[in-house]
């Protein structure tokens, strides 16, 4: 595996504080690899997209970051801690280093402007220097990059289609040749012909500007088809991690395998399938031990009481997953 | 085998269905004297039977909810008729749109926003039976009619949520409400416009089990509206594939996941995410780019001929009409002249225009 371009240790977010806060992220620990594409899946109120804004530091009050260090390594081997740029730094940071392209994208552009204003914009705060000329070329340059004929430049939003406009914001965070690109949801608004567009698309740039991609979404499917990782989100803390067939072909965590048993194949036999019982926590009323346990079909003593240390299964350490079935017996050091 | 012919029975029928929405005209418009449409229904024929599910898959904007609006009544038609056991209906408001509400009722998308915030579950419910005249004689009757509904949608121990607002309970808790105020009415239809969609991936298959067990118990027709072709190869017998106001290909929905006929459907199939498909680095030929064209001026020809692989000619000026092909599957799409035989049905006619 190549050198890590962003680690994430020991994370915790709140939302609120004092008395009232619930615990929205939990000691996450993941690590993304230079080029590679990590997915993160989770159904709403899991965390995923928190856990976007926390490392971006967008995170708006009432959330707060109450723990944890989030790291971006250079290319010169220099470690940047994220949780302590001052505001000029992370200015400078974001869109440089990391871009984000938002849930919903397509509604994200400023109706008001044309779409060369707003990707010469990106240009302008970053690169001052540039010329104008230069800047146009760029921007022209983006829009092919995406597969939008450049003379759509001049035109506003509204005259472009949902796809185009999502493919505009992905031109947009590929800018200034970020080392991480940070997807929240780049396509659920988006049908299924224009979505598989739009992912080749981003395949094909990953290989050849060679970036990292956090591809967060629902759609377990689609993450095991065009992620080489997954993590895998339940209640604000990550239950499995593993690589993409991997976790296809043999999840150890019984919420991720009730996951993909959620989606019905469109190839290969019928089966009956049967998704989880009961619905995903909220946030206010988590239950105690693993989050999981009160859906769980294989709970054993110790679920409700223990929260299961996200560890490697097997000896060889490659993958890691938080579940007591795969573990030692609750231990009384489990981390609360 | 009695129970099979009478599942075989039409319950809801749609012919010729056609509805265009008039756009608001600006200046341009007025000067020129045109009068722009949508046409978001273009000549739509389908049949629910009992106890069976048909799905209407397509992209969004190509008019599937549409015709779960028009099958409901909420719209007048455009042009075209429909026939619920057989008889043409044409529900105006009041008294004879009750009577067919009675009897074909809808589901709607969003169960957050489909249920009133400030009303129990009770009186959703209640409200329900008592406008359906199923409320029963006093207290105790309706009290077991709630408890009765609740329970075939299983939100159990009943009880415990009829005096729930829609804010306590979860999304898919909601949907079952949304279903159980549409048994409320004791309906032969069930119309449901992508009843899963806004719900949680773990817990939209408990949903879609659970229509299913409706259908087959209480043999309901249902129309099942949905953008995922695989929910409708799990969940439906009959798939109906809808492209810009058009319904292009229809078949048992085993026959039309697995052997698409029409190209629009080989590329809905092909785009779906395909887990099998992951490390083999197999990637699908482009079969087909660009996006559904503006309903307000549809392309001439077969709607889908602009992005269509395999067009020829003639696709870009006549309307193919529906071909059968084996297996009760049919397509509309000059491919298949030839080898199957055109329909010569009524409704082709403007296909000649």
């Amino acid at each position: 595996m190549s050198e890590p371009v962003l680690t994430i240790s020991g994370l915790n977010v709140d939302y609120g504080t004092g008395a009232d806060a619930v615990y929205a992220l939990r000691d996450i620990d993941l690590t993304l690899h230079r080029g590679e594409v990590l997915g993160l899946a989770g159904e709403s109120g899991s965390g995923k997209s928190t856990l976007a804004y926390a490392v971006t530091r967008l995170l708006s009050p009432p959330g707060v970051i109450t723990g944890g260090q989030v790291h971006y390594h250079q290319r010169d081997g220099r470690a940047l801690d994220l949780l302590a740029l001052s505001a000029a730094e992370l200015r400078a940071f974001r869109w440089q280093e990391l871009s984000i392209v938002f849930q919903g994208a397509m509604n994200s552009l400023n109706p008001v402007y044309t779409v060369h204003n707003q990707l010469t914009d990106v240009l302008q705060a970053h690169r001052p220097e540039m010329k104008k000329a230069d800047r146009t070329a760029r921007a022209r340059e983006l829009l092919s990059l995406v597969g939008i004929s450049p003379d759509r430049l001049g035109a506003y939003p509204h005259q472009l289609s949902g796809g185009m406009r999502q493919r505009v914001m992905i031109a947009m965070a590929l800018a200034l040749e970020p080392e991480i690109v940070i997807m929240d949801e780049p396509t659920t608004a988006l049908d299924v012909v224009m979505q598989r567009q739009i992912l080749r698309q981003l395949v094909r740039l990953r290989e050849e500007l060679g970036f990292s991609v956090v591809f967060i979404t629902h759609d377990i499917s689609l993450l095991i088809e065009f992620s080489d990782r997954i993590a895998i989100m339940y209640g604000g803390r990550i239950v499995e991690q593993a690589g993409a067939s991997e976790i296809y072909r043999d999840p150890r965590h019984p919420y991720s395998a009730g996951l993909l048993h959620s989606f019905p194949a469109l190839h290969g036999p019928r089966r009956e399938l049967s998704g989880i019982p009961g619905s995903p926590p909220h946030l206010s009323s988590m239950p105690s031990g693993c989050a999981f346990h009160p859906r769980c079909a294989k709970k054993v003593e110790g679920c409700d009481t223990h929260v299961p240390v996200l560890a490697a299964p097997d000896a060889d350490g490659s993958r890691s997953v938080a579940c007591w079935l795969h573990h030692e017996a609750p231990a009384p050091a489990a981390r609360a | 085998m009695s129970e099979e012919s009478e599942n075989n029975h039409i319950v809801l029928e749609a012919r010729g269905v056609t509805k265009h929405f008039a756009v608001r005209r600006n200046a341009r418009d007025l000067v020129a004297r045109t009068r722009r449409t949508v046409h978001a229904v273009d000549d739509a024929s389908l049949e629910l039977r009992r106890g069976t599910v048909t799905a209407l898959v397509g992209e969004s904007g190509s008019g599937k909810s549409t015709v779960a609006r028009l099958l409901a009544q909420l719209y007048p038609l455009t042009s075209g008729e429909i026939h619920l056991n057989g008889q043409p209906v044409k529900a105006g408001r009041g008294r004879s749109f009750r009577s067919y509400v009675r009897r074909v009722q809808l589901i709607f998308q969003d169960p957050f926003a489909s249920l009133n915030p400030v009303h129990t579950v009770r009186y959703h419910l209640t409200r329900s039976l008592k406008i359906h005249d199923r409320a029963g004689n006093g207290e105790a009757e309706l009290e077991q009619n709630l408890t009765a509904l609740l329970n075939r949608v299983q939100l159990t121990p009943p009880h415990q949520y009829l005096d729930k607002f829609p804010h306590e309970l979860s999304g898919g808790q909601r949907q079952r409400v949304a279903i159980a105020r549409a048994l409320g009415a004791d309906p032969q239809v069930l119309l449901a416009d992508e009843p899963v969609s806004m719900l949680d991936v773990s817990i939209r298959l408990g949903v879609l089990n659970l229509l299913k067990d409706l259908k087959d118990r209480l043999h309901l027709a249902i129309l099942y509206i949905t953008h995922d072709i695989a929910s409708a190869r799990y969940f439906a017998d009959t798939t109906l594939v809808m492209y810009a106001g058009r319904i292009v290909e229809g078949g048992d929905s085993e026959t039309v996941t697995q052997r698409p006929a029409h190209p629009y459907t080989q590329l809905l199939i092909a785009s779906a995410p395909h887990p099998d498909r992951s490390g083999a680095e197999e990637e699908p030929e482009e079969n087909g780019t660009g996006e559904p064209p503006s309903l307000i001026d549809p392309p001439a020809g077969c709607r889908f001929h602009p992005r269509c692989p395999q067009a020829m000619e003639r696709c870009r000026t006549e309307l193919p009409p529906r071909f059968d092909l084996a297996d009760g599957q049919w397509a509309a799409c000059w491919l298949y002249d030839g080898t199957g035989t055109a329909r010569t049905d009524d409704h082709q006619k403007e296909a000649a225009k």
